[in-house]
């Protein structure tokens, strides 16, 4: 059975915030609930289905639940990472389509800059209960020293260079000069990205994503309830998620879980990497958005470093506009999560709400895809191929 | 620049490291790196190695799992410096002679001498916590 067209995305919203020192993360996911139900036309008490992640208060989707007071006959969630709400885009359209449910809201938010988080380089502190934990933690590894290292090998194999991953730093960067949220809105060049500090070499400073507060919510619907609703309809077409395991150490470091999730979406889809107006494609790293290009089957593996060259991420100048809102790069990473924010810049465009510097014309197709997690080099993967009808 | 290992017992028992209590079936493998000997999980059924060491065969799920002791012998697989840190230190990726890449932090190394390929051998070494891990040094 297929999820193609079993759901739709009703609501989407952004929280406006950058920096939430006076509001506690249960008030963030709140707030963002409330922005997405807003948007959809919906009230709390249309909710019937509630997901999370790992964020929310207590890792759990029974707290916020309780919290928000919800009604509900379905919920689920727990630590899928970053790329977690647009797993639960599926999780819900799954859950409507066993008929569990009619209306799933979605949220994510928290608040690491208010808390002066140093979420890249400090080491990771995985419970004694995790498998890997006792052979891993005290070597003080940090995402950024498992990332260089992902950048590393890309560059050994491939011939990647810096300059060529700085152009996804750059790309981004001339999408959130137009966002008047985003956390940077300094146009970068090349130059400036590779003469930023080494943090984790190769990786530069400028190679890495913002730290936000923040968050976002969706409103996941039956097709009957989205097309009651006054919004632009937004369908899911296709979806596929994937668990990339270090597969008892057998690891190659230079392939990403959108290897797996992303040809599961486009065979659910029934779509062609030409249809794709759009893409939202997670950048925790530039080296990140090279890599999961090239498993999307957008180019050819190996290729991702002359694929985003010369501005062809840029919308109005390349052939593959992606994340126009200014990404986890430049706009917003929230609680070091982006999957959230790129579901919702998905939905802006297939509805023609980007700002219109950056709209793609006609955008009918859009996907967004993401990693989360990340232990060892294994992560999840989760990729959404979304239709405005 | 260049890291030491400088690593002397902390005084602390690797009996009761906290990393090591959980976990009852890794016992032979934490007892043996205590005295210096490094220990590779193979499966007694499909014959193949594996890292991190688990009970069960992540292959063919087989228990029959042997603790074989290694050298600790293999190659940078890939490696990146945590400029960030005081002094800063160099996580890598090492894939042994007997295939599985193990995570890992590089000791006794000049940080612009490292490149991938570059031949290392296993230093066990005690953390804080009282087990001793299997950190990497470039063969001398």
């Amino acid at each position: 059975m297929s999820l193609s067209g079993a759901a739709y995305i009703a609501g989407a919203f952004e929280h406006p915030t950058r920096f939430a020192p006076d509001k506690s993360v249960a008030l963030l996911h709140a707030e963002c609930a409330r922005g997405a139900l807003d948007d959809a036309g919906l009230t709390f008490r249309d909710v019937d289905a509630y997901f999370c992640g790992g964020e929310a208060p207590g890792a759990s989707p029974a707290y916020m639940a309780d919290y928000l007071n919800l009604n509900l006959k379905h919920l689920s969630g727990g630590e899928l990472g970053g790329s977690g709400p647009i797993g639960y885009i599926g999780h819900a359209a799954a859950a409507i389509q066993a008929g569990k449910c009619d209306v799933a809201l979605i949220t994510m938010a928290g608040r690491p800059r208010a808390v002066g988080q140093a979420t890249g380089t400090e080491k990771q502190n995985f419970p004694s209960d995790i498998p890997f934990s006792p052979f891993d933690v005290a070597f003080n590894w940090s995402i950024l020293t498992i990332y260089g290292s992902y950048a590393r090998r890309h560059m050994h194999e491939f011939g990647t260079t810096s300059e060529q991953m700085a152009w996804v730093k750059v790309s981004a960067s001339h999408h959130a000069q137009h966002n008047p949220n985003a956390r940077l809105r300094q146009v970068f060049t090349v130059e400036e990205v590779v003469n930023s500090r080494f943090v984790a070499d190769p990786l530069h400073m400028l190679d890495c994503c913002v730290i936000t507060d923040g968050g976002g919510g969706l409103v996941v619907t039956r097709p009957e309830i989205a097309k009651s609703l006054k919004r632009p309809l937004v369908k899911l077409r296709g979806h596929g998620q994937a668990m990339t395991v270090n597969n008892g150490g057998m690891v190659d470091m230079v392939h990403t879980g959108a290897a797996l999730s992303g040809p599961l979406a486009f065979a659910e889809a029934g779509v062609r990497h030409a249809d794709i107006k759009y893409a939202s494609v997670y950048d925790n790293f530039t080296i990140m958005v090279v890599m999961q290009l090239e498993d999307l089957g957008f180019c050819k593996k190996g290729e991702g470093g002359r694929f985003v060259m010369d501005g062809n991420l840029i919308s109005g100048v390349g052939k593959l506009p992606w994340n126009t809102d200014g990404g986890g790069m430049c706009n917003n990473h929230p609680i070091n999560r982006g999957g959230m924010t790129k579901a919702i810049e998905a939905v802006r465009q297939l509805r023609g709400e980007a700002h219109p510097r950056v709209q793609v014309p006609d955008c009918n197709i859009a996907l967004a895809s993401g990693p989360g997690l990340i232990n060892g080099v294994g992560h999840y993967h989760s990729t959404a191929i979304l239709e405005r009808e | 620049m260049s890291t030491q290992a400088t690593k002397k017992p902390f005084g602390v028992p690797w009996e009761t490291d906290p990393f090591v209590t959980p976990w009852p079936e890794m016992r032979p493998f934490w007892a043996a790196a205590a005295e210096g000997r490094f220990l590779m999980p193979r499966c007694g059924d499909c014959g193949k190695y594996h890292w991190h060491p688990r009970a069960v065969c992540p292959f063919c799920h087989s228990r029959k799992i042997e603790w074989i002791e290694s050298p600790g012998r293999g190659t940078i697989f890939s490696f990146s410096i945590a400029r960030t840190w005081s002094p800063p230190h160099a996580i890598a990726f090492v894939k042994t002679a007997e295939e599985p890449v193990i995570l890992t932090q590089l000791v006794d190394c000049d940080f612009d001498a490292l490149r991938i390929e570059l031949p290392v051998k296993v230093k066990l070494a005690p953390v804080e916590a009282g087990r001793w891990m299997p950190f990497f040094a470039p063969e001398r």
